[in-house]
């Protein structure tokens, strides 16, 4: 069956590094840092102290206060988000039909504050302290419903829930709905609110994140020989997917085209990679074999990168089982490096800025490579941004329970 | 003690409903004038139970529609 192509018309991002998506570009080719230290708690007992945020996030300048109260932050950044991506997008909701809207926008975990909150008034005043708001603020779902509720999108409303590769899959389940005619247009992406007082608590009991306590700012440092763990970031990254007619007959700007996903387990660990990368390898190669490319077609791979001492060495020999020789052409990166560990975003967030390496000829840097680790000896675009035509970009993204995903972009051309 | 009550009450309105207190008149009615939904009001009634350190039964909680409907509750209540 022939399907139809799948373009990106408009992008949202509320990031540590900015609070829309031009912001988050300029803080990515610049090298800007999103770390700094928590402040909303004590952080007196933890091991980890910092984490990378929403400079200066105040609710009150998004939503009234009523409002407010019934969203967890993992939907006030989503919200947040779109509503930059639907106006960047320029689309007349006035004259498009609303039921052939998609949101599949996700979270890895969902109202985490909230069942923080909830759980400690259950343990102060029993059953009758628990918000009747608890459940639909904690319901990772609940994103997709609150945009389709704003905007009065009808379309198939639902998301994807796989840890750290969450806004990959969901991106990749939109990209589908309007490949097959189940949607014409699509609020794509991921959400994380993770900076809080348990998120914290059970990722250091994981032995997962940095605890570079005396320099937050280099903390976050994937392929360096000293990283010691990722930093937790969190926000939103939000696409709009179009069916290419559509956008060509409006005149829409395309800032890239979707070109397949390779999605995988690795069915080895619930938390750590599989050192032979065998799960990884089929993302990236059904990836390629869905958009039809071969592997020295490739110019940039935003990687999943997380800053662990495991995990960037098992992707980086995955690109160079999957892509061979060519494998040192590639310029890679880890954004993470600036904007932190998004978790259920970050598949989202990055592949913004994979994407807009493609719209803007420029791969964003690693930053914090001070010494690379002789075992991961990819070009990691260390430091410093690069200028290069970019043609076809990759993001990976994997998350807990082994689930990987591979988008496929390309620079649009009729 | 009647005062205190309603005070007490609009406050918590106030605050959960996101209103302006100038609206919590006495027969506003949470629904049709302050914009509850059938959430908002579960929480007022828990906001109320809370408060004033009493159980209000589901099928008083019934007939709980307006601020005043409220105070005159409680007010009865403590009394």
């Amino acid at each position: 069956m022939s399907t139809r192509r799948v373009v990106v018309t408009g992008i949202g991002a509320f990031t540590p590094l900015g609070k829309s998506a031009p912001d988050f570009w300029n803080g990515l080719v610049s090298g800007k840092n999103g770390v700094r230290m928590v402040e909303h708690f004590d952080t007196t007992n933890f091991a980890t102290k910092f984490a990378a945020q929403i400079e200066d996030y105040d609710e009150s300048k998004y939503f009234d206060r009523k409002e407010a109260r019934r969203l967890d932050k993992v939907a006030q950044f989503a919200l947040i988000a779109s509503g930059e991506a639907i106006e960047d997008s320029k689309l007349d909701l006035e004259k498009i039909n609303k039921d052939h809207v998609a949101v599949l926008v996700g979270t890895g975990i969902g109202g985490m504050e909230t069942f923080y909150n909830q759980s400690v008034s259950f343990h102060e005043n029993g059953p009758r302290g628990v918000s009747p708001f608890f459940i639909p603020m904690l319901i990772p779902d609940i994103v997709s419903g609150q945009i389709s509720i704003k905007y009065g999108f009808r379309g198939p409303n639902f998301c994807a829930v796989s840890a750290c590769a969450t806004g990959s899959h969901n991106i990749g389940l939109a990209y589908d709905a309007i490949r097959y005619g189940q949607a014409d247009y699509a609020v794509a992406g991921g959400t994380e609110a993770p900076v809080t007082q348990i998120g914290i608590s059970g990722f250091n009991s994981l032995k997962a994140m940095s605890t570079r306590n005396d320099s937050p700012e280099t903390a976050s440092r994937p392929f360096d020989k000293d990283r010691d763990g990722f930093v937790l970031g969190e926000g939103a990254g939000i696409f709009i997917l179009e069916e290419l007619e559509s956008a060509l007959d409006r005149g829409a700007r395309i800032y890239g085209e979707i070109k397949g996903y390779g999605f995988s387990a690795d069915a080895y660990h619930i938390t750590a990679p599989d050192p032979e990368g065998n799960g990884v390898i089929l993302a990236m190669t059904n990836a390629l074999k869905a958009a039809g490319i071969k592997p020295e077609d490739v110019d940039h791979i935003n990687m999943h990168g997380t800053s662990t001492p495991l995990g960037d060495v098992a992707e980086s020999n995955t690109i160079k089982k999957v892509f061979g020789d060519h494998a040192k052409k590639i310029n890679c990166n880890s954004t993470k490096s600036m904007h932190g560990h998004t978790l259920g975003a970050a598949g989202a967030i990055e592949s913004i800025a994979a994407l807009l390496a493609i719209y803007h000829g420029m791969v964003p840097p690693t930053i914090n490579i001070e010494n690379q680790d002789p075992e991961c000896d990819l070009n990691y675009t260390a430091n410093e941004a690069v200028v290069r035509d970019v043609n076809i970009a990759l993001n990976n993204a994997f998350g807990f329970g082994g689930h990987n995903s591979t988008l496929v972009f390309q620079k649009y051309q009729d | 003690m009647s005062q205190d009550v309603e005070s007490k009450v609009k406050a918590i309105i106030v605050d959960k409903l996101g209103v302006d207190e100038s609206e919590v008149t006495a027969d506003a009615n949470f629904t049709n004038d302050l914009g509850a939904d059938s959430l908002d009001t579960v929480e007022l009634i828990m906001e109320f139970e809370k408060e004033f350190d009493l159980s209000i039964p589901d099928e008083d909680a019934e007939n709980i529609a307006t601020v005043g409907d409220a105070v005159t509750y409680l007010s009865g209540k403590l009394s």
